[in-house]
């Protein structure tokens, strides 16, 4: 248990009334650095593949353009939004294609993975709760 | 620059003629059934770099060919119990142009929805007394980029309404089914997102006219249902199996959306 005990799992996450959640999933802080990893990364977030920021350019490389640039993207949005959006950004973006990175349950022919082998529900969330808090540390430093 | 992607979003403008002679058209208007999704259908070979889409201007640079000169050897060598090869009943590969276009289409002796490797294993099995190739084999993309190659510059022309209508709706529903854990449609990245990149990937239509395609990083032919199974696995979802009526269907639907492009198969992809 210990570390385990705070941390919110994907079916008990309180969304407000605009798809925010406003307590950490674990109950602390995340980690910028190594949410800025979980961003890049193709085994973990891979939000590049459809988001670009300006600060990574130099060296991540291939960032997609399916979604708008993050740049200044904690002036938009507060820390609670952002969970949210990380979260399950269908809440705050009717019918988006952005995946729902905190949700373990409601899919058509769910796969193993890129297994091509057929999963049961439910499944491990895209990302982690902590993945979650370290990119919206990481999210929450994109100012401009 | 080339990192951020965002300004080579667009496809080229460029105009393809293989081989000096077969002029392809490469953007057609949408066909009406598209219901305004499209304004123009456009060829998979105008998101693909310079080398790459030349490779496919010329048969000696296109590496398919030598999978197409394998299935003419096949289409003239006796096999099975009958004794026969295709030759003994159709003449040339050409008289089999204009098919291409128009499959997948139903079958009227049982009236499934038959697509261009259904037919070759009908003659394989029923008339030659021979075995049925594997859907994905290298013998079958052989044969089928052999009975595209024939079909070149010919519009795409499939049936979707009287028989084919079920088909033609189911394919559609499978088209805008969000799957998979990441809730992705074949619709999501090729209707809402064409022109867009998906991390290094420019996202055409998925337009079908190419195919079977020869893809440099396979370095061999790849059949259709082959790529929509990779697609569908990309969204970490269970694909149909290759060969299935609802990829047949897939098949059917996907091919109506590009109505009026040239056959271009087997055409080069990266
Ligand atoms: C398949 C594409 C895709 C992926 C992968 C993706 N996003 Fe998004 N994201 C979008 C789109 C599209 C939008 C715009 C909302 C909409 O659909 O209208 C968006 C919006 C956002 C926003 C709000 C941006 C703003 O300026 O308003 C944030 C923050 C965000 N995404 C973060 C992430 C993070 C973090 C990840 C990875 C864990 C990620 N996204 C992965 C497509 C994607
Ligand atoms: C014994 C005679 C015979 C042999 C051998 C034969 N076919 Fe056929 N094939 C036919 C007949 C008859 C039809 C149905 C009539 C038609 O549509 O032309 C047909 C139909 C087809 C069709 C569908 C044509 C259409 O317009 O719908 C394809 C494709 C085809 N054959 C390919 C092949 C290939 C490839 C081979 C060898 C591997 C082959 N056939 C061997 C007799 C034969
Ligand atoms: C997550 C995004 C995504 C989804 C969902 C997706 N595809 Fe693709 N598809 C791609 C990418 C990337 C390529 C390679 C680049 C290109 O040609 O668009 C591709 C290529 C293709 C091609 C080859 C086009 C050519 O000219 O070589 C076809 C056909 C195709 N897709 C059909 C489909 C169908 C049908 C579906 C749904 C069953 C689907 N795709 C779902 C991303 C996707």
């Amino acid at each position: 248990a210990g570390a385990a005990v705070a941390e919110t799992a994907p079916a008990d996450v309180k969304f407000g009334e605009y798809g925010e959640v406003a307590a950490s999933l674990t109950g602390s802080a995340g980690d910028p650095a190594s949410g800025r990893k979980v961003f890049s990364e193709r085994s973990a977030g891979n939000c590049v593949a459809c988001h670009t920021v300006s600060e990574m350019v130099e060296d991540v490389q291939f960032h997609g353009d399916v979604g708008p640039s993050l740049d200044g993207v904690a002036d938009r949005w507060n820390e609670a939004e952002l969970r949210g959006i990380v979260s399950n950004a269908k809440n705050v973006f009717d019918g988006t294609v952005m995946p729902a990175f905190y949700k373990t349950t409601g899919y058509i022919r769910p796969g193993d993975a890129f297994t091509t082998k057929p999963a049961t529900e439910p499944l491990p969330p895209l990302l982690t709760a902590q993945q979650i808090e370290d990119l919206v540390a990481y999210l929450m430093t994109l100012k401009e | 620059a080339l990192a951020a992607g965002a300004s080579q979003a667009d496809p080229v403008e460029d105009t393809l003629v293989v081989n000096g002679e077969i002029e392809m058209t490469t953007v057609a208007p949408a066909p009406e059934h598209l219901g305004g999704a499209l304004d123009v259908v456009r060829s998979g070979w105008l998101y693909r770099g310079d080398e790459t889409r030349d490779m496919q201007r010329d048969d000696f640079e296109n590496p398919a060919m030598l999978y197409v000169e394998a299935a003419a050897t096949a289409w003239s060598t006796p096999e099975g119990t009958a004794g026969k090869s295709c030759a003994d009943c159709h003449g040339d590969p050409e008289s089999m142009r204009g098919l291409r276009a128009s499959v997948p289409k139903v079958n009227p002796n049982n009236g499934e929805l038959w697509a261009m490797e259904q037919f070759v294993n009908g003659c394989r099995t029923e008339r030659m007394g021979a075995e049925a190739w594997k859907w994905d084999s290298q013998d079958m993309r052989n044969m089928t980029a052999l009975l595209s190659s024939v079909s070149r510059g010919l519009p795409v022309n499939v049936a979707i309404d009287g028989p084919a209508a079920p088909f033609w709706e189911q394919g559609k529903e499978i088209y805008y089914t969000r799957y998979g854990q990441l809730e992705l449609a074949c619709a999501n990245c090729h209707e809402d997102n064409n022109g867009r990149y998906i991390r290094a990937d420019h996202l055409s239509q998925g337009q079908t006219n190419g195919f079977p395609v020869y893809r440099l990083k396979q370095t061999n032919l790849v059949s259709l249902h082959n790529r929509f199974r990779g697609c569908i696995r990309d969204t970490r979802a269970e694909p149909f199996e290759i060969g299935s009526p609802e990829f047949v269907a897939l098949e059917l639907y996907v091919a109506s959306r590009g109505q009026g492009l040239s056959i271009e198969g087997p055409s080069v992809r990266q």
